[in-house]
């Protein structure tokens, strides 16, 4: 024993019985390579990094929510008669779901806030990542190496779309029930196959007794489960990126710049959780979401007005309410061949939100093959360095918005007083115009921001100080800016437009002119970043006119 | 021209305006000077920020005690009032939010004020290097060679087709997940049943409705009698038959040919269930005539058959004949003659086979 012990290097031996235990876990699984590796691997710190850190967290506190509501809900559609403590509903026959439902929020001491919880979670899960997207967009942070993981992002939003929208209707209240009314019109109006599939979906006919225990399967396991393997994958993807940053003096794409992981780093990201579980506490704590005792026990007879869906299924429902159903004569819904083709559903209800995903998908290799920029970007955008870009995005959130505002045309049509019928055409209109004037607005707004930018670049910022010239002129004094202030404004890129490029048979093909064309269209409005030269220039420009005094006070 | 492609600092584009050459860029000053926090220079400063972050975590305490209290203290009872529910939830939310926020503030707080807050830089690596692209080309290549799959086509080629069929049967499973439409559509609970007329009921009691009950400018919501008796399958039943009852001043009324005797006396039955996507079009202006769907706001004109006047409907709703019988009650004569809610591919189809 000796002799083979003294032939290798002495091995460690911990103090502390803490030690001695750390230290048999680390030596079976590798932990201090794990450490080495990622303990203080550099994270870039800004708060609009924090809305996919919001996401994740709301949906930890999903999981932990609902699973406390799967102990006390029964998905099943037998018929019974309430008997629990809500009195108005007393002895109201209803499905067991409602009734467990109710259960929960009356019966089980804290069921109800758990049920808020839950609905605010997820209310904030699908916001979040809305949200998250948007930056991620603007700030140009889909560019290689990212695109894989935009995609990935894009799925899980349409997944978080998809728990939201099955838990929604698990309670089989008579709100959620209509919504899966809703749902059920729309399949049928799927050609060919759309009759099987509603059937499929629901057993039989609408409603059945089957479809709130097949959507809970997919609310509690099938939906969660695929989230979960794609926060994997996005997370590992960060993991190998390593995280984008914002332009500044001191960041390039060669190197990333922010607080270690352990402690600063984990510190905040850690902390924050808790202050979002808070958040969404005091939401559950004082604001009521999603009353079902109010609603009833689902009946395809009655009807509430001025209901909405929850908030992501907005755009998709307010689609369906501007599609007129005729114009003039012409019926969208019309027969070929013997068989009826509904357009005045299919269409609002599957072209936006098919447009809307995607373009949405597509974009990180629309853009890539316009620009032909084939670089890895880790610097972000700000958004107005990039003014088509931006004014897409906008396009598309305005296009979004207006489809959004339309499920609540009722509601504008009765809180402000006007006609509901205006409010419809109104919208109708913006429908088709609102993003083009988006588009425009946003690109001047971003150019004459980056014009703004030059000006401070070049003649330092407005200090407010207004001063007199002895010669009787008054002029506000400008401060220079100091070298790492002006870098954040000149340290951008700003692109021509690339010309149409022969192939390699010296041909140019329609499709790159094409290509050409939309470069220009991209590029064509640009306003470039202030330049050293520039700046000497503007001095010698300003020395000559401000002679003496006047210099003496503009420097610092 | 300027070649963005390359990555090339001297091409990176930073073009002043167009028609003048390129001209030089502002360096990168790097990371701009650290300055100290008060908290790092001034020791009172760093003492005071340790204790707001202790008593920040002791805030949490106090939350979770909040919480315990107010789960444990409140009895819900058997008769439990809205009020002490409403009670008890927000105790609840106060207590957890305390709780978690004290922590969270806490620890941002003391990540904030006391750990060192100095930015460091730190190299990226490329995500792949040309190196492992080989040396990965390199192990596939003889993974493939030694599988042999190239010089054995007769193994590659049943392989893809075994793999191709192989899910089929995973499909098929799902072929009993619901029953075949046929023409399930197509028929109500309307249907008068070995020659006997159903009565019009109200909804959801189910007693029957007279004619000489139904007053000009009144409405009734309607299901078929015998509906409240079913076990199974009411709300299929009553998801199809649901109708509005309303009687008009019977000149306002511009029946169609064929449909004359559909009402009577300005009493009309149609369907509840919109045409749009299936909601019931549950209001009734009385003024005006007209049925409103409060889902998307399908505007149907009862003075001409339900035609739509405004929204994304397409169709008529669909009439339900009535008449009286002998002891007074209003009956329907017949299903309806087309299939009601929503559309759906075959519609067409079953509504001809129901006319014929």
């Amino acid at each position: 024993m000796s002799a083979a012990s003294t032939a290798e290097a002495p091995a460690y031996v911990a103090n502390t019985k803490v030690g001695r235990v750390t230290d048999f876990v680390d030596e079976r699984v590798g932990g201090s390579g794990i450490l080495r590796e990622f303990g203080r691997k550099v994270f870039p710190d800004h708060w609009s990094f924090m809305f996919g850190e919001v996401a994740l967290y709301s949906f930890v506190i999903l999981l932990l929510s609902g699973t406390f509501l799967t102990f006390f809900f029964d998905p099943s559609m037998a018929e019974t008669h309430y008997t629990g403590s809500y009195t108005p509903l007393k002895n109201v026959e209803m499905s067991v779901a409602y009734s467990s439902s109710l259960d929960i929020s009356f019966d089980v001491r804290g069921g109800l806030f758990m049920r808020q919880v839950h609905h605010w979670a997820a209310l904030l899960f699908v916001a979040s990542i809305a949200v998250h997207m948007l930056r991620v967009f603007f700030t140009g942070a889909f560019r290689k190496p990212r695109e894989l993981n935009w995609v990935v992002g894009g799925v899980l939003l349409i997944l978080a779309m998809a728990a939201g929208f099955t838990g929604y209707s698990l309670p089989d209240d008579l709100l959620s029930g209509n919504g899966l009314r809703i749902i059920d019109g729309v399949i049928k109006s799927i050609p060919v196959i759309g009759t099987y599939i509603s059937f499929f979906l629901f057993g039989g006919e609408f409603p059945g007794t089957l479809i709130i225990g097949r959507l809970y399967m997919l609310h509690i396991l099938l939906v969660p489960a695929l989230i979960l393997l794609m926060i994997v994958l996005h997370l590992f993807m960060v993991v190998v990126h390593k995280h984008t940053q914002y332009p500044g003096p001191g960041r390039n794409d060669g190197n990333v710049v922010g607080y270690p992981l352990g402690p600063v780093y984990a510190a905040k990201a850690g902390g924050f959780f808790f202050i979002v579980f808070g958040v969404i506490a005091l939401m559950a704590g004082f604001f009521t979401i999603n009353p079902i005792w109010n609603y009833g026990p689902y009946d395809p007879s009655p009807v509430s007005a001025g209901t909405q869906p929850d908030w992501y299924i907005g755009f998709v429902d307010g689609a369906l309410r501007l599609m007129p159903g005729v114009i003039g004569n012409f019926h969208f819904e019309y027969v070929i061949f013997g068989y009826v083709l509904t357009l005045n559903v299919l269409l609002p209800a599957l072209v936006p939100a098919g447009i809307i995903f995607t373009v949405l998908f597509m974009y990180p290799w629309i853009e890539r093959w316009i620009t032909k920029d084939n670089r890895e970007h880790h610097v972000l955008d700000r958004p107005r360095n990039a003014p088509t870009r931006t004014a897409i995005g906008m396009a598309g959130f305005t296009w979004y918005c207006v489809m959004w505002a339309a499920a609540g045309s009722d509601l504008i049509a009765t809180h402000f007083h006007v006609s509901l019928n205006d409010v419809t055409y109104w919208l109708r209109t913006l429908f088709f115009i609102g993003p083009i004037l988006a588009f425009v607005v946003t690109k001047r707004v971003a150019l004459a921001l980056q014009r703004k930018d030059r000006e401070i670049a070049l003649h330092g910022r407005e200090t407010g100080r207004i001063v007199r010239l002895p010669h009787g002129e008054f002029i506000e004094v400008h401060a220079p800016l100091d070298e790492y202030k002006r870098y954040k404004l000149v340290g951008f890129e700003s692109p021509v437009p690339l010309p149409a490029v022969p192939n390699e048979h010296g041909i140019v093909t329609r499709k790159e002119n094409r290509r050409a064309k939309l470069s220009q269209w991209f590029f064509e409005d640009r306003v470039a970043p202030a330049t050293p030269a520039e700046l000497e220039a503007g001095h010698g420009h300003h020395e000559a006119v401000e002679a003496g005094e006047a210099q003496k006070t503009l420097s610092h | 021209m300027g070649n963005h492609s390359d990555g090339s600092p001297n091409h990176s584009g930073t073009v002043a305006t167009a028609g003048q050459n390129e001209v030089e860029k502002f360096q990168d000053p790097g990371i701009p000077p650290h300055r100290l926090r008060l908290a790092d220079t001034d020791p009172k400063a760093a003492k005071r920020a340790e204790r707001q972050v202790a008593i920040l975590f002791g805030t949490s305490v106090v939350g979770t005690v909040i919480f315990l209290v107010a789960y444990f203290a409140i009895d819900l009872g058997d008769d439990s009032t809205i009020a002490t529910i409403r009670l008890q939830n927000a105790l609840l939310g106060l207590g957890t939010a305390f709780a978690m926020l004290g922590i969270g503030t806490g620890i941002v707080h003391w990540a904030k004020a006391l750990m060192p807050d100095h930015e460091v830089s730190e190299e990226r690596h490329p995500i792949r290097t040309e190196d492992d692209r080989q040396a990965a080309v390199r192990i596939v290549d003889d993974i493939v060679e030694e599988t042999g799959i190239k010089r054995r086509p007769l193994i590659r080629n049943t392989l893809l087709g075994a793999v191709a069929l192989a899910p089929l049967p995973a499909l098929a499973v799902f072929g009993d997940l619901g029953p075949r439409p046929d023409n399930k559509l197509a028929h109500t609970m309307w249907a008068p049943q070995e020659g006997k007329l159903k009565r019009l009921t109200r909804d959801p009691d189910g007693t029957p409705i007279k004619a000489s009950d139904v007053t000009i400018g009144s409405a009734f919501h309607v299901i078929p009698e015998g509906l409240n008796d079913l076990h199974e399958g009411k709300l299929n039943e009553k998801a199809k038959a649901v109708v509005l009852l309303m009687r008009l001043d019977p000149s306002s009324l511009n029946p169609s040919a064929g449909r004359e005797n559909w009402g009577y006396n300005g009493i009309v039955a149609y369907s509840k269930i919109c045409t749009h996507v299936g909601c019931p079009v549950a209001l009734y202006e009385q003024q005006t005539h007209h049925l409103l769907c409060p889902c998307h706001q399908s505007t149907f004109d009862l003075t001409q058959e339900c035609k739509v006047i405004f929204g994304p409907a397409s169709r008529p709703l669909p009439q339900l004949p009535i008449a009286v019988d002998n002891e007074g009650y209003l009956v329907a004569t017949s299903d309806f003659k087309e299939p009601v809610g929503p559309s759906y591919w075959e519609r067409d189809e079953h509504e001809r086979s129901i006319n014929s």
